[in-house]
């Protein structure tokens, strides 16, 4: 089934006439995404890919009719006026692509968003994809790549990094074993849909049979969804890779997210309470497929 | 997360009308006497730097006549405090206390939203203090379309059991607190102690406040020069890499400096990966080899070949290293070859002489690899690109074999680039200057500079010969997005007339 998208939602672009909005409009549509409107304020009029854009998330709505997820490619400090105006207009999932937007506008963004009962994926987030069905944001960065790369089968992907989504539905496709749904949780400290959240959608769907997850150093995410499983709330078999174990602590490791503060969020933190509930916790990158392929053996 | 001074978080404490102790900073000895004396009583001496626990350290002391106050701030003054130089010391009154609390504002990332914690105890370690005594503690969430209401401190402070005036005078202090958290947008602001003393007023003793890095350009007047969390002071490599990112919003690009006054054979490697993830996940398999990382860099987020081309010379400024490697994911959804044309004009530039390795899997990694590799027999090191079916380490013992064989080529450095006989110029959004020597271009066959252009922005004039089909004011703005074909692939297939210059302030200068 996959989770967040697929080929029925309805997609807008914000910042469609940009350097990315422009390329991944492409990426999206030549993957089969229901691309049906962009927007960039006082670029109304014009088309991108075939795409109408407007003027206002408002107008968008209006003429080329109802929105279930908007991405937006703007700079960071726009994002979240821009946020702000899709969530108003109703649109109920954001996925917010660029890197350093401030962490204030992430909190108001997430206030709002609470009160509309909208969720946002992001910021700083590669996007998400489901094999075979549709794509958010840049991932795979070409249609031709992202259709070579990813193949759809029974398991549900969650990563704190962009590039090790993209690898490791990758590496695992190329061991025979396919995914529902790939999701970029995204780099910074606090994002919409951290690991917790992403495997609880997982748990609710069916054709995800095992999840393999991506943490790293810093944040408590990993630890959150070690207690989703201490309490049975979520019930799938998990896979998991930390990554950063030989980070400093103090010491920012490009991702916002990825400092260890006051010996919270540390690699052997995780990995502990990961394993002390279950979880499989690897070694090494290379060996998640393996252990992917015996989970998915085990439960068959 | 940028860090402020322990005296910028008492100005800017005062400005949101929270008392703070009488005093200044001095940067000399004489300084601190002549503050000790307007001050006219016991003053404290205090280090300033990034670093905790400053006590133990001798970086805080008391003195009690201005003669004291002179030597206490020569003995910490150039004073090395965990890799940070003591180059000021804040002078300021010796307060008579009568207890001490901690009040603090961050960020909880897991419920979204800023929280407000507030103990009756004060003291290092209020994670152990909340542990120990939870009846003393008391923390809450804000709404941050709200903010801190009065009622809610109020409310906060009689959890820990105080009453009274002194309550209603610590919930107003939480609210500036709150306030001026907001304000600066801090990760985290927080007095500790928070001291009332004998005559029951409430002074915040010491101050932590760190902003948020993605923030600082938005707040010019707090004087943070470079809006990273490190443990220790820029160096002024990266300060230089920093100014390049804050002024660039295509891509990311991190980069840390790893070691200084290295020598050849000592093992360094100039690291350069791309995403964060996979970074670190490759410098995890060089550090297995028994390399060490001269840098850590990061460049992703489809940053343009500029960008790479930047951080490239950057990482080689940092001195001898023994090889160049790069890794990231393996998969990157970013167009690789980007990447690669930012690698080889930086490469060719400095006619490097170390093996390069460079994992550029992912999107066009075809293209990206033969572009890069395009190097060899251009410049004395070997090149080798690899894609996404192979792994970190794999390419981690390409580069090891190829230093251990100490392997180069003879090909002698180029001859400096002649002045242009018929210059056409424009000029890009990072400050860079892209010129074809139209003398030159005028004997190519291919053009390729005109098919090669990412964004498209070239056409051939009457003459044939290659011009913007834009306006030169909207190549500046960012139409022309800094790819380096027009000088990478024209140096290729072309008649080599294309040039791009690159500034980096602070680098071209050294």
């Amino acid at each position: 089934m996959s989770i967040l998208i697929d080929q029925t939602k309805r997609v807008l672009v914000q910042g469609i006439t940009g350097r990315e909005g422009m390329a991944r409009t492409k990426l999206m549509v030549g993957y089969g995404t229901q691309v049906v409107a962009g927007v960039t304020p006082g670029r109304g009029g014009e088309q991108v890919e075939g795409i109408p854009v407007f003027d206002t998330v408002e107008e968008a709505w209006e003429k080329a009719g109802p929105i279930d997820v908007s991405v937006l490619f703007i700079p960071a400090p726009l994002v979240k006026n821009a946020a702000l105006e899709a969530i108003d207009a109703g649109v109920k999932l954001l996925v917010i692509v660029p890197d350093r937007v401030p962490i204030y506008d992430v909190l108001v963004i997430a206030r709002r968003a609470k009160e509309a009962g909208a969720r946002f994926v992001g910021p700083n987030t590669l996007g998400v994809l489901s094999p075979g069905k549709a794509v958010l944001g840049m991932m795979g960065g070409a249609a031709a790549s992202a259709r070579a790369w990813f193949q759809p089968g029974p398991v549900g992907i969650t990563s704190r990094s962009g590039g090790i989504t993209s690898s490791m539905a990758y590496y695992l496709s190329r061991e025979g074993i396919g995914a529902t749904t790939l999701v970029h949780v995204g780099g910074d400290a606090v994002v919409g849909l951290p690991h917790p959240e992403v495997v609880r959608l997982f748990e609710q769907d069916p054709e995800t049979k095992a999840v393999v997850m991506f943490g790293e150093i810093g944040t408590s995410q990993e630890e959150q969804v070690a207690d989703l499983i201490a309490q049975g709330a979520f019930t799938k078999p998990l896979i998991a890779y930390i990554g950063g174990k030989a980070a400093k602590s103090g010491t920012r490791f490009s991702h916002a997210g990825a400092i260890i503060e006051g010996g919270r969020g540390t690699y052997e933190g995780k990995v502990e309470r990961l394993r002390a509930v279950g979880a499989t916790v690897v070694e090494s990158f290379a060996d998640l497929p393996r252990a992917t392929k015996e989970v998915l053996a085990r439960i068959a | 997360m940028a860090r402020l001074y322990e005296y910028q978080g008492k100005a800017l404490l005062q400005q949101f009308k929270v008392a703070v102790p009488r005093g200044r900073v001095a940067r000399s000895p004489e300084e601190a006497r002549a503050i000790a004396e307007e001050i006219g009583k016991p003053v404290m001496v205090k280090a300033q730097a990034w670093v905790t626990g400053r006590a133990q350290m001798g970086g805080i002391k008391r003195a009690t006549t201005p003669d004291e106050a002179a030597e206490a701030a020569r003995g910490m003054l150039g004073l090395k405090v965990k890799g940070f130089t003591v180059e000021q010391v804040l002078v300021e009154e010796q307060l008579d206390i009568a207890s001490e609390y901690y009040a603090g504002v961050i960020i909880d990332d897991q419920a979204q939203a800023p929280l407000v914690m507030f103990s009756s105890v004060g003291g290092t370690g209020i994670e152990e203090i909340a542990a120990a005594h939870p009846d003393k503690v008391a923390r809450t969430h804000v709404d941050i379309e709200t903010g801190l209401q009065e009622y809610q401190a109020r409310n906060l402070v009689r959890r820990t059991g105080i009453g009274g005036k002194l309550q209603s005078d610590l919930a107003a202090l939480l609210v500036s607190l709150y306030d001026l958290a907001r304000t600066t947008e801090a990760r985290a602001a927080e007095i500790n102690p928070l001291v009332q003393t004998t005559d029951g007023k409430l002074y915040a003793a010491d101050c932590r406040v760190t902003v948020d890095d993605y923030a600082v350009f938005r707040h010019p007047d707090l004087g943070i020069e470079i809006a990273r969390e490190y443990d220790r002071p820029p160096t002024p490599l990266e300060k230089i890499a920093y100014a390049v990112e804050a002024k660039d919003y295509r891509g990311t690009f991190y980069f840390i400096q790893m070691a200084s006054d290295f020598k050849k054979g000592e093992g360094y490697i100039g690291f350069h990966g791309a995403g964060g993830g996979g970074s670190m996940m490759s410098m995890d398999a060089l550090l297995r080899h028994g390399y060490k990382l001269a840098t850590f860099v990061d460049t992703s987020g489809n940053p343009p070949a500029s960008k790479v081309y930047r951080a490239a010379r950057i990482v080689l400024a940092t001195g001898p290293i023994d090889g160049y490697f790069g890794s990231g994911s393996g998969v990157a959804s970013q167009e690789q070859f980007h990447s690669a044309r930012g690698f080889v004009k930086a490469f060719l530039e400095a006619h490097l002489d170390v093996p390069v390795v460079i994992r550029l899997g992912g999107n066009a990694e075809d293209k990206a690899v033969e572009i890069l590799e395009q190097l060899n027999g251009r410049i004395p090191a070997p090149v080798e690109g690899y894609k996404k079916d192979d792994s970190p380490e794999f390419c981690v013992q390409r580069l090891d074999a190829l230093i251990k064989s100490g392997e180069l080529r003879d090909v002698p450095p180029p001859s400096p680039r002649p002045e242009p006989q018929r210059p056409y110029r424009f000029e890009t959004v990072t400050g860079g200057t892209v010129t074809y020597d139209h003398a030159v271009c005028a004997t190519c066959e291919s053009k390729v500079c005109v098919s090669e252009c990412v964004p498209k922005i070239l056409t051939l004039n009457e003459e044939g010969l290659p011009v913007l089909a834009i306006t030169p004011e909207e190549a500046k703005k960012g139409r022309c997005s800094e790819c380096l074909a027009c000088e990478v692939e024209c140096l290729f297939r072309g008649a080599g007339g294309g040039y791009v210059h690159l500034p980096i302030p602070g680098l071209d200068e050294t």
